[in-house]
């Protein structure tokens, strides 16, 4: 699709769809371009860092910093791609991967003790200090039978989440 | 509301907890013994933040709707472009020639008197009022506006202070035509700026820069000195510091109402029927949004002059603001959000995040002392 048109195509949508397995109706990916095009000041064909920051509630998110390095300057169709992540069809597993990937900041399919110490950080900020929040991480690290050493692959992470009731769904407004 | 710490940023005192009216349902309190799939689970957080991806009160209140197109059709697109034929072609330069009447008019008696009746500064005050609501009706007579006045007129009281929602610069207009107010607004570049050092002047309006943070207590110090004097024009304030698009109020800033005097509320609602009357700065520049003004077919509007209110026993000033956006509010059945409107301008204070760092924090280490 091209990158000035504010018109989508049934092919483009099916496209998108297809990219997102299915996971988001053809009505929601026509609203989340909407949404798109209106982050997308000047029709570039990709939300910039600054864009994406001008919206206060993602700005004071805790995580904002994070999620931006995942979502700058993707185009419309890997834009839905991540976002499929939130919709009420996909599984546990897809929204545990997401959330994986946000632990792993240098994608190399491994979380370490540091990785989870910095999301930790991002989280609890000047509240908990360093000391603090090393205890507690290798404490429930322990409990859960892994070590200051370990590294966390995906599957450990599907392992520690599945049946927790994760609940992570974000709902496509019709407009 | 008492929950405000003293914190070094100046734009936090301006606003009550956000926290407040944000929704909060995501951060339930977690119970049971503190697991690591607790602390791994940071599914609350991403979900806040992919639903402000998604969807985004702020952002709502500066989109302009489109209004939807009616000529689509085999006879109703001829109409149509009769229409555009009547608009540009004759109602156009019939405003443009009313305009400049009214310039001319405006501009022969205006300067002298000004000038000759330097030494008579009661008549002349007089007049100039007099003179810059009949201009303002020559404006609003070039968009053929409908103005529809409810509530007693504005009268010409000491220390009282009038507040109004913020659609456009023509809002400034519509009011002033029924009452010459004095008006606190942005200093403005080009033809704008120009009227704004000249002739506004004169009316005792007073000029501000939001780039500039110790603008703050001189324009403070300004509003104080204006209403306290006794004859001085009325004061109309815009609290919400930026145009909105008419169907959401931002929140008050609380500069208005710690002033010790009378707030009498004004709303005002247009209606989209003809043209939509939100000047969206980013989009377009004044001109062009006079032009568009000036090629439909009218601009329809509610003015409604609304009791006035004053600080209650045990009221703070930033509480009184947001009873006074209610009241606005509701008369001019727009909705309400908790976000300051300079945040179009600049990106929010650290602080929001702080709090919910501090929230969850807390949250760990209780649960951590519960084991």
């Amino acid at each position: 699709m091209g990158s000035a048109s504010s018109m989508l195509t049934q092919y483009d949508i099916e496209e998108v769809q297809e990219h997102c397995n299915h996971l988001f109706t053809q009505q929601e990916i026509v609203s989340l371009y909407k949404r798109f095009c209106q982050l997308d000041r000047n029709a570039k064909g990709f939300i910039s860092a600054d864009e994406f920051l001008s919206v206060p509630e993602f700005a004071m998110n805790p995580l904002s910093q994070r999620l931006l390095k995942m979502v700058d300057g993707l185009n419309f169709k890997d834009f839905v791609a991540f976002l499929s992540a939130f919709s009420a069809k996909a599984t546990v597993p897809q929204k545990i991967e997401i959330i994986f990937k946000v632990y792993d900041s240098d994608c190399n399919g491994k979380v370490t003790f540091n990785d989870l110490n910095e999301v930790l950080h991002d989280l609890t900020g000047s509240f908990m200090s360093e000391k603090q929040r090393k205890e507690v991480l290798s404490q429930l690290l322990h409990e859960a039978g892994y070590t200051k050493e370990s590294s966390l692959l995906l599957h450990d992470f599907i392992k520690i989440m599945e049946h927790s009731g994760l609940k992570m769904e974000v709902e496509i407004p019709e407009d | 509301m008492s929950k405000l710490n003293t914190s070094s940023s100046e734009l936090d005192l301006d606003r009550p907890n956000i926290e407040d009216y944000l929704p909060s349902g995501s951060i339930q309190e977690p119970h049971g013994t503190l697991r690591l799939r607790d602390l791994l689970d940071i599914s609350p957080t991403l979900t806040e933040a992919a639903g402000a991806i998604v969807d985004d009160s702020f952002t709502r209140c500066f989109k302009s709707n489109p209004p939807e197109p009616w000529n689509w059709n085999i006879y109703l697109f001829p109409l149509w472009c009769l229409g555009v034929v009547v608009r540009y072609g004759l109602l156009f330069p019939l405003r443009v020639l009313v305009l400049t009447i009214g310039w001319i008019i405006f501009l022969s008696c205006y300067f002298p008197v000004h000038f000759l009746l330097k030494g008579h500064d009661k008549l002349r005050k007089k007049l100039e009022r007099g003179l810059v609501e009949l201009i303002c009706s020559f404006f609003v007579a070039s968009w053929t506006g409908v103005v529809k006045y409810h509530g007693p007129r504005p009268s010409i009281r000491p220390k009282q202070i009038f507040v109004a929602n913020h659609t456009s610069m023509i809002d400034f207009v519509v009011l002033e035509q029924m009452t010459a107010f004095a008006v606190i607004m942005q200093k403005h570049p080009g033809w704008v700026g120009l009227l704004q050092s000249t002739i506004l002047e004169s009316l005792g309006c007073i000029w501000f820069n939001r780039s500039e943070s110790k603008d703050r207590e001189i324009v403070a110090r300004k509003l104080r000195e204006h209403v306290h004097g006794a004859d001085n024009n009325p004061l109309l304030v815009f609290p919400e510091g930026t145009c909105v698009n008419n169907h959401y109020t931002v929140m008050f800033k609380k500069g208005a109402f710690e002033l010790g005097c009378t707030v009498c509320p004004i709303a005002i609602k247009y209606n989209k029927i003809f043209v939509d009357a939100f000047w969206n700065s980013r989009k377009q520049s004044f001109t062009t949004h006079l032009l568009q003004l000036m090629t439909s077919w009218a601009v329809v509007c509610d003015v409604w002059y609304l009791e006035p209110q004053n600080l209650k026993p045990g009221e703070t000033p930033i509480e009184f603001a947001e009873r006074v956006r209610d009241i606005i509010s509701v008369r001019a059945g727009l909705k309400k959000v908790p976000w300051d409107g300079y945040l179009k301008y600049s990106r929010p204070s650290p602080k929001h995040r702080e709090r919910k760092q501090q929230s969850f924090a807390e949250s760990v280490l209780r649960r951590l002392e519960e084991r």
